[in-house]
């Protein structure tokens, strides 16, 4: 039995040992709909420095709650300008590092094997469209900007009874995957990641509200002049590349 | 189709290597309070039980909000801690005291039964043939509530492979850094990557019979004894 412990505590100190703890690495909270793009370009840089790129993604208004709780994160960049001018306001992030780098567009998407004649969001009070995904329309940005839009349009009172909210933008994709619902509102760069959805309709960029990505550098950061690199090198030709590929708007 | 690539890999080890500490973690405190709660009478029992008992009937997001607000720079114990240079939020320490926090009711829950199965007699003849209360506890007490020990840390460590809510507040979802096997397969659906996502399913279906097989056996073990 004790030789037992003895075996288990030795494997646990092992393991523990074995995290990677040690490596000298950024934080970069980041909207989810930036997943892919961060990915590849997190690599490249890799490749060019020395320092590590950890990137934590989640919906913008709960990686600016971890900030303003004095979560380690060294680099926010939100999805949109509301969390981003809060943590400005509250001093948590350096006004001088902050960029607002991308912009993004609107679109109405719905499962690709659809047969309803859904073509624009006029079409979403037919009957036959009981569920739309959208992601938290009082919290994540994409949700906050479907809803100003449909607002706009005088629809959102129309469809409010029919709008599943979901965590953020990548849920409220995947549930259109799935089928589960019969159309959702997203980005457009993250409906390209599918297959298994199309487009319907795209929100035409000057009908609808202004969609931008903000980028800063967190005050409390121990690791500035890594962080500032990382933030210059978003915003350099293959930072920006990258970025159009996945089909962002670069504004630098 | 099913992928078990090193990033599967990593994660699983991960997950299960903060789980086992996270158990290990909370055992002695776990045993020390359902003890207390289980043969002891005291001012604010009633309180602490329900506080210990809480992160069970709460939402875990709920949970990871007060551990943010806890640990976080901003707060006292933040701060202090931060002083002294550690660090518990972004990193596998939040990891371990979300999942610590979340499974600590189970453990105690099922040790406390236990200890209230043990006939207090045997500890009393014990106690008249002169044994300290200490060695009355080890070598009474706890040989005899054995099986719920165990079967609350098993459960225990079921609840932290399994957490979310409370994890991606605290820890936030860093591959490779905090990423757990509920956050991966999160992810992994999430960015469309069904096939890791089918790869961690399959490990954690693993996991799981292998947990419930040996809780199964030893509550038949009991039924025999």
């Amino acid at each position: 039995m004790r030789r037992g412990w003895v075996a288990i505590s030795l494997l646990v100190l092992s393991l523990g040992l074995s995290l990677p703890v040690r490596a000298e690495e950024i934080i970069v909270s980041a909207a989810a709909s930036l997943t892919d793009a961060l990915r590849e370009i997190g690599k490249i840089y890799e490749s060019r420095t020395q320092d590590k790129v950890a990137l934590n993604f989640g919906n913008s208004a709960a990686l600016a709650r971890q900030i303003e709780e004095g979560a380690p994160a060294d680099i926010f960049f939100s999805a949109d300008l509301e969390k981003m001018d809060l943590l400005e306001k509250n001093g948590r992030v350096d006004s001088a590092t902050r960029r607002n780098l991308l912009s993004n567009q609107l679109v109405l998407i719905v499962p690709s094997d659809s047969k309803l004649a859904v073509r624009s969001p006029k079409d979403l009070l037919q009957p036959g469209v009981k569920r739309i995904a959208l992601a938290e329309p009082n919290a994540a940005p994409v949700g906050i900007y479907t809803r100003k839009y449909l607002e706009a349009e005088g629809l959102w009172e129309r469809v409010k009874e029919k709008i599943i909210p979901v965590l953020d933008v990548r849920a409220a994709l995947a549930s259109v995957v799935s089928g589960n619902v019969e159309a959702g509102f997203l980005y457009k760069t993250d409906a390209a990641l599918s297959k298994r959805v199309k487009v319907v309709y795209e929100v035409p960029i000057e009908k609808g509200p202004k969609i931008l990505y903000p980028v800063a550098v967190v005050k409390d950061s121990k690791k500035k002049d890594a962080a500032r690199g990382y933030v210059n090198f978003l915003s350099s030709e293959p930072g920006k590349s990258v970025f159009k590929k996945y089909g962002f708007v670069v504004l630098e | 189709m099913i992928s078990l690539s090193p990033e599967v890999w990593q994660v699983t080890f991960f997950s299960l290597a903060i789980a086992l500490s996270s158990t290990l973690t909370i055992l002695p405190f776990g045993i020390a309070v359902s003890w207390l709660l289980a043969r002891r009478e005291w001012r604010f029992k009633s309180f602490i039980e329900t506080t210990v008992l809480l992160p069970l009937v709460m939402p875990p997001v709920a949970t990871g909000l007060i551990l943010l607000k806890f640990f976080g720079r901003r707060s006292l114990v933040g701060q202090w801690l931060y002083d002294w240079g550690i660090e518990i939020l972004f990193n596998w320490k939040g990891v371990l005291a979300a999942m610590a926090v979340m499974s600590f009711p189970l453990l105690v829950r099922s040790v406390r039964t236990s200890f209230a199965e043990v006939n207090p007699r045997l500890e009393q003849i014990a106690a008249t043939l002169g044994a300290s209360n200490l060695k009355i506890f080890f070598t009474i007490t706890i040989p005899l509530a054995w099986r719920g020990i165990v079967a609350g840390s098993l459960l225990a460590f079921s609840r932290a492979l399994g957490e979310f809510g409370a994890t991606i507040m605290v820890a936030g979802n860093i591959p490779g850094r905090t990423q757990t096997l509920s956050l991966a397969i999160f992810s992994f659906v999430q960015s469309g990557k069904d096939e890791e996502a089918f790869g961690l399913l399959l490990i954690t279906v693993v996991l799981a019979f292998l947990a419930v097989g040996f809780s199964e056996r030893l509550v038949r073990s009991k039924r025999k004894a």
